[in-house]
């Protein structure tokens, strides 16, 4: 794990340098632990999600839903048994916030869980967690375990009668692709985790009942909220969205790490700010980041000049937040081995069930590394650029639905590199047939 | 709660963030229109799916039938355009199995095969491993098809839309080359039907059909073996008749004169009741009418009978004393679909009948709960909610303790008992004897499972009994099935859906031939030669006299013969010599008969013995019907051209009755059927051009007009016994005809495997099953629990010798836990240890049908 940085603004990493053993309930408590479920078994449902609404609480898993209306249409659905799942399986390469807070604070995790799950009268909960982290895992049993003995977890929770929860801990066998409901339902049933039948989370969910999935940032954030108050959480942030994220920065920064910002800080703060990233580790401005993780976009600083880092000034540039990750490269790195690494990931996390992302993702990469090879010839980009159109439309789930997001980005950024590639002298040999 | 709010979701987060950019246009504007790239986007996946197929078309077997041939077809993707540096990573061609090749790299990963072995034939052997371009079908965890579970029933070959899965019986046709042609499996009563795939007049493979009772299922026998025995060079062709010990061939003529002469002038020396016909219960209903037919008209006597009193003549006779009709009261769909509770008593289901034992499988994956009562440890016990696995022979002891408990507990259905069953107080007072404590300590078991066993059944609102051999071949097997027809009385089970008493019929047409009469007891459609007014019926129909008295079961004849009373016998497609308990006295008995004629498609053990031999049909060269075990009258269609030179079966039985003197005569099978609905009125609206209209479903009787649509469920208002009401049978349990003692401790049950059939007449022309039967050796073996093998220092595989009081045979050890200490078991497929050599010929006093179930034996390593 990289170092932590802590801003003013702290509030999901606040505790994170004061434990010494984060799983221990009373330390938790000294530090404001558990004032947010206290707060919410004194509140109205109305009243509770009105503070959510205000809050503004955007979902830090990357799908971007609004938590305000996804808790109220699970509140509304039908059915006697209710699910909340804690999605950390946390897949995307350079995104470690999940992991930081499942080792460093898992009780805040456990607490956010508890209140969705007395807001939604829910019994049972899920850790759904990869298994490649074993410690990560044995802390959160512990801290689970010590909840539990200290009543705030299991049945009769804070002395209310009828108040139950329990959180039982499933190892997920590893997929980028379990990040998406369609696959992640399926897998914590026992089945295999690749996407089946759509699911409708709010309607037939986890073993058919109505399921409340977030990932541990989301979850973390709401203990926060009923402590500060809807309208103050809302403040630390932006207008479109309040809070702050956890944002992970690697690849070429002089300080590659996990930090907590404020929704609406500059870009250019977290890309080259001392607090921050701090620019490049040779000093040379960066030629391209890649933001919201291998699904997401590449992006230049220079467009990024006058860019907060919110939602909407993100989606204004076709980028998005998604789950905070930050990937920086500087010019000693080209565009198509940068994406060739890219596409790589996709066939190695292709789940295989559908022709589009089983054998697409590799045509792709073979392409890529024919462009690495210098050995296109004229049609061969327009090949390439149709190829990756029709995979994106026509995989089954949003996995390989993003493929193009970083290709077509990066071959609009850098349109030279690619050209570069090909001989142009060469006959076009092939006529694109789709 | 406040008015719904406005979800605010932000815009796509991921998905398309960003459009197609193609360099190589002005502006980077990718020029094609949103239709355009929608009708491309095929084009683009058939490329793609191209780009990873091993294109062989030539020399795949799917070859004009394949899903990717048909896309590529509609988008005029004949290749793929993609520079492919390799194929995909999967592994080389699985050809291990006898029947089916996999070949990963013609995989579409569509799932289907899957899907079928899951849901269809329920046995999960199949799943889809591996990831990303690594995906492929496995069997099992990555093994072998030939070393997995897999059953080969080639269902999943039948679901595969490519040439991924073929079988190896593909390679060598194509489809356009064939026809289709639909009939009836020949091999156990399940009647699934078959499409014969036909080139050039040869049968060359089959393939499901989707068939009332096997719903596009077959098993490994149906879909691979049933077909080639036909073509099979050593079929018989010419009558023989045996001249100084050895057979000479003879023309039909001078053969059926030498038959008709013979029988006749033992006829006139011994009397008509010195003859006797076995009937063959694998041929169609019509040919088995004919034969009785000859048997009485042209013989003059009632000694004639078929397969079904060595198997499930109990059932005819109990089932038909305690309700009025022997056979099966539901269908399998019924029994198998949306029932609570399915108890099964004695019947190896997945391997004597294996399609239905898919559908039971179907069953408990969908929630039902399984009770087996079995003395071994079937396969079906591993998915099983209870089994009992009581000592050999204590069905009786066994039923009437769950029945105590079901009284003693008022589960017992007092409203259908008072209403619909005569003879209860009577029953009830003898079970009262039979607490579970008393029970559980003759059958081996505990209390509990008895008491817990009981309440299932009897607290389930849809449950049926099925029941096979394990009931019937007892030295009390008619007890046991009336024992089976009590309980089901007792709670009120049937005649009612999803519940009833369902006796699993051994052969295809064992039901069929059971009906047309070939009985010493009944005439066709039961009709009781004791009741005064049969006799004048057919005396009427047939336009002669007959013979007033009852005749002798099979199982009385052949004793009868060594002992003078019988003196000639026709043998229709029956081998005694290898199907009869106790084969040293079998083959006495059939040496001492003057005249022995044999019916055959082979020369087998039996036939080698007659005087005279004449040719038959196979089932594929004949137009008929058999009628399976859930009494459906279902079509055989003639698929293939009589071998040369053979006559139609029931011709022969006509000649032979004409030529005795006999009034008989028939042009056609369908003339044959007409006969028989005017005689039997459960068949009274089944006629060859009324089942044209049921290619698929049949006809269940009684069905007894034209317009009737047949019965599905018996009994379902009044039961068909006279009076209308079932009878309770009072049936103390007694202990087996033969125990084990200090001599011979170990109790053999004998029965079926998956892979061959009763003498295997038909399973062992198919190579391929002969690779996976007897334990893949193709060779006997005995079951032997390891606790005794540890004891007697006999590992799995070797040589053992297996004696009982009336023989001694060398067989190969199969050792496990799949039949309890001190018992063992054995198939009587395998002519290299018949365990009929073994097998206790004494009869129940009913049915006449033989213990094959309990005798006793001892069993002594050799060495080498």
């Amino acid at each position: 794990m990289m170092a932590t940085e802590q801003t003013t603004n702290a509030i999901l990493t606040a505790r994170f340098a004061k434990m010494t053993n984060p799983a221990e309930v009373p330390t938790y408590v000294d530090l404001a632990g558990y004032q947010g479920l206290q707060k919410a078994t004194t509140l109205d449902t109305a009243v509770l999600l009105n503070e959510l609404e205000t809050a503004g609480l955007i979902s830090r898993s990357g799908t971007g839903e609004n938590i305000a209306a996804q808790w109220q249409a699970l509140a509304k659905a039908k059915g006697q048994t209710k699910y909340v799942v804690c999605n950390a399986n946390e897949g995307e390469p350079g995104s470690f916030k999940d992991k930081a807070l499942i080792q460093k604070d898992p009780l805040a995790v456990i607490e956010g869980m508890t209140i969705a799950a007395y807001f939604l009268k829910a019994s049972q909960g899920y850790l759904y967690v990869q298994g490649e982290f074993p410690e990560f895992i044995e802390n959160f049993a512990t801290a689970l375990n010590n909840a539990k003995a200290a009543h705030y977890l299991g049945t009769n929770i804070l002395g209310i009668p009828g108040f139950n929860f329990d959180i039982q801990i499933m190892v997920s066998g590893g997929g980028y692709v379990e990040n998406v409901a369609d696959a992640m339902i399926p897998a914590l049933e026992g089945r295999v985790g690749k996407p089946g039948r759509k699911v409708n989370l709010v309607k037939r969910g986890l073993y058919g009942a109505p399921t409340l999935v977030h990932d541990p940032e989301t979850f973390a954030n709401i203990p926060v909220i009923l402590r500060l108050g809807g309208s103050a959480y809302r403040d630390l942030g932006a207008k479109d969205a309040g809070g702050t994220i956890l944002v992970s920065l690697s690849g070429q920064f002089q300080h590659p790490g996990l930090y907590e910002v404020a929704l609406g800080t500059p870009v250019q703060d977290i890309l080259y700010q001392a607090d921050y990233g701090g620019g490049s580790t040779t000093g040379k401005p960066f030629k391209f980041i890649h933001v919201g993780g291998q699904a997401g976009a590449l992006a230049t600083p220079a467009q990024l000049v006058d860019c907060a880092y919110t939602y909407s000034d993100f989606h204004a540039q076709h980028l998005t937040i998604g789950c905070g990750v930050i990937v920086a490269m500087d010019d000693s790195v080209g565009v198509v081995d940068y994406l060739e690494k890219v596409a790589a990931f996709y066939c190695a996390e292709s789940c295989g069930k559908c022709l589009a992302g089983r054998v697409g993702s590799v045509r792709i990469k073979e392409q890529l590394q024919k462009f690495q090879r210098h050995a296109g010839v004229p049609g061969d980009l327009r090949y390439f650029a149709h190829t990756v159109d029709h995979v994106a439309e026509r995989s089954l789930c949003p996995v390989g639905q993003s493929i193009g997001n970083a290709i077509f980005s990066g071959m609009k950024l850098f349109p030279d590199e690619f050209k570069q590639s090909i001989n142009w002298d060469a006959p076009e040999t092939k006529e694109v047939p789709w | 709660m406040a008015t719904k709010l406005k979800s605010k979701t932000m815009p796509t987060q991921y998905g398309r963030l960003v459009d197609c950019f193609d360099i190589e246009a002005e502006n980077g504007q990718d020029e094609r229109s949103r239709s355009e790239k929608k009708t491309a986007a095929r084009r683009f996946l058939v490329d793609l799916q191209l780009s990873d197929h091993k294109i062989e078309c030539f020399g795949c077997p799917s070859n004009g039938n394949c899903q990717i041939q048909q896309d590529a077809l509609a988008t005029g993707i004949y290749r793929t355009t993609f520079d492919v540096p390799k194929h995909s990573t999967v592994g080389a061609m699985d050809t291990s199995s006898p029947f089916i090749d996999y070949d990963p790299e013609k995989c579409i990963l569509c799932g289907r095969c899957v899907s079928a072995c899951h849901l269809k034939q329920n046995r999960n052997v199949l799943s889809i491993a591996g990831r990303g371009f690594n995906t492929q079908v496995a069997a099992d965890f990555g093994n072998k098809i030939n070393d997995s579970i897999c059953e080969s029933c080639g269902n999943c070959v039948f679901a595969c839309p490519t040439g991924a899965l073929t079988a190896k019986d593909h390679r060598k046709y194509r489809d356009w080359e064939t026809t289709k042609m639909q009939t009836t499996c020949p091999y156990c009563g399940s009647g699934c039907q078959i499409n014969m795939i036909v080139r050039n007049g040869e049968i060359v493979d089959a393939e499901p059909a989707n068939g009332a009772a096997n719903k596009n299922m077959l098993c490994v026998k149906g879909r691979f073996a049933a077909y080639r025995f036909a073509a099979s060079k050593d079929r018989l062709t010419k009558p023989l008749i045996k001249r100084n010990g050895k057979f000479e061939k003879a023309s039909w003529d001078e053969a059926l004169d030498y038959v008709a002469n013979r029988f006749s002038q033992l006829k006139a020396d011994y009397g008509a009741d010195s003859l006797a016909g076995f009937s063959c219960s694998r041929s169609i209903n019509e040919d088995n009418y004919a034969l009785q037919k000859m048997v009485r008209v042209g013989f003059g006597t009632n000694n004639v009978d078929n397969c079904a009193r060595v198997c499930h003549a109990p059932s005819v006779h109990g089932l038909g004393t305690t309700l009025g009709s022997g056979a099966m009261t539901n269908t399998v769909k019924d029994i198998t679909t949306d029932v609570d509770v399915i108890l099964l008593i004695g019947s190896n289901t997945t391997e004597a009948h294996p399609v239905i034992g898919a559908q039971i499988r179907g069953a408990v994956r969908n929630g039902t709960k399984l009770i087996v009562i079995d003395p071994r440890k079937i396969d079906l016990t591993n998915i099983a909610t209870l089994h009992l696995q009581q000592k050999g022979g204590t069905n009786v002891a066994l039923l009437n303790g769950m029945m105590n408990v079901i009284i003693n507990e008022g589960l017992a259905d007092e409203k259908f008992i008072a209403e619909r069953t005569e003879g209860y107080e009577k029953m009830k007072a003898l079970v009262a004897d039979y607490t579970p404590e008393k029970v559980a300590k003759i059958c081996g078991l505990e209390p509990t499972e008895i008491i817990k066993a009981a309440e299932m059944y009897a607290r389930a609102d849809k449950a049926p009994i099925v029941y096979c051999l394990g009931v019937t071949e007892h030295s009390f097997g008619t007890e046991g099935v009336m024992s089976i027809s009590n309980l089901a009385l007792l709670v009120g089970k049937v005649g009612k859906p999803g519940c009833g008493i369902n006796p699993l019929r051994g052969q295809n047409n064992v039901q069929g031939a059971c009906d047309m009469g070939c009985s010493p007891f009944d005439l066709p459609g039961y009709q009781k030669l004791n009741d005064p007014k049969t006799l004048p019926k057919f005396e009427k129909a047939w336009g002669t006299k007959l013979n007033p008295d009852i005749g002798m079961t099979s199982t009385q004849v052949l004793p009868a013969a060594k002992t003078g009373k019988i003196k000639g016998l026709f043998i229709f497609g029956e081998d005694p010599l290898v199907t009869d308990p106790n084969t040293s006295a079998v083959r006495e008995e059939l040496a001492s008969l003057d005249f022995l004629v044999v019916h055959e498609l082979f020369m087998t053990e039996t036939a080698q013995m007659a005087d005279v031999v004449l040719p038959g049909l196979s089932y594929l060269e004949k137009e008929g019907t058999f009628t399976n075990t859930e009494r459906r009258v279902q079509r055989v269609h003639q698929v293939m051209k009589p071998l040369s030179g053979v006559m139609d079966d029931f011709k022969v039985f006509c000649e032979i009755a004409k030529r005795m003197g006999g009034k008989m005569d028939f042009a056609t099978t369908s003339d044959i059927m007409d006969e028989i609905a005017a005689v039997d009125p459960a068949y009274g609206g089944i006629s060859f051009d009324r089942l044209k209209a049921h290619p698929n479903d049949g006809l269940q009787w009684p069905c007894t007009s034209p317009t009737d649509p047949g019965t599905p469920i018996l009994h379902v208002d009044r039961f068909t016994r006279p009076g209308g009401k079932a009878v309770f049978m009072t049936l103390p349990y007694e202990a087996p005809n033969e125990l084990p003692n200090d001599d011979y401790p170990f109790m053999l049950c004998t029965g079926r495997e998956l892979y061959h059939y009763n003498t295997r007449a038909y399973s062992e022309r198919t190579p391929g099953i002969r690779e996976k039967a007897g334990k893949g050796r193709d060779l006997s073996y005995i079951e032997i629990n390891q606790i005794n093998a540890a004891e007697m220092g006999i590992s799995d595989g070797d040589k053992v010798r297996v004696s009982s009081r009336r023989g001694t045979i060398e067989s190969y050890a199969a050792v496990g836990d799949v039949v309890q200490p001190d018992a063992a078991f054995m198939t009587f497929h395998f002519p290299d240890g018949n365990s009929n050599f073994l097998t206790n010929p004494a009869t129940d006093d009913i049915a006449k049908c033989p213990d094959y179930k309990v005798c006793a034996i001892k069993i002594e390593p050799v060495k080498a």
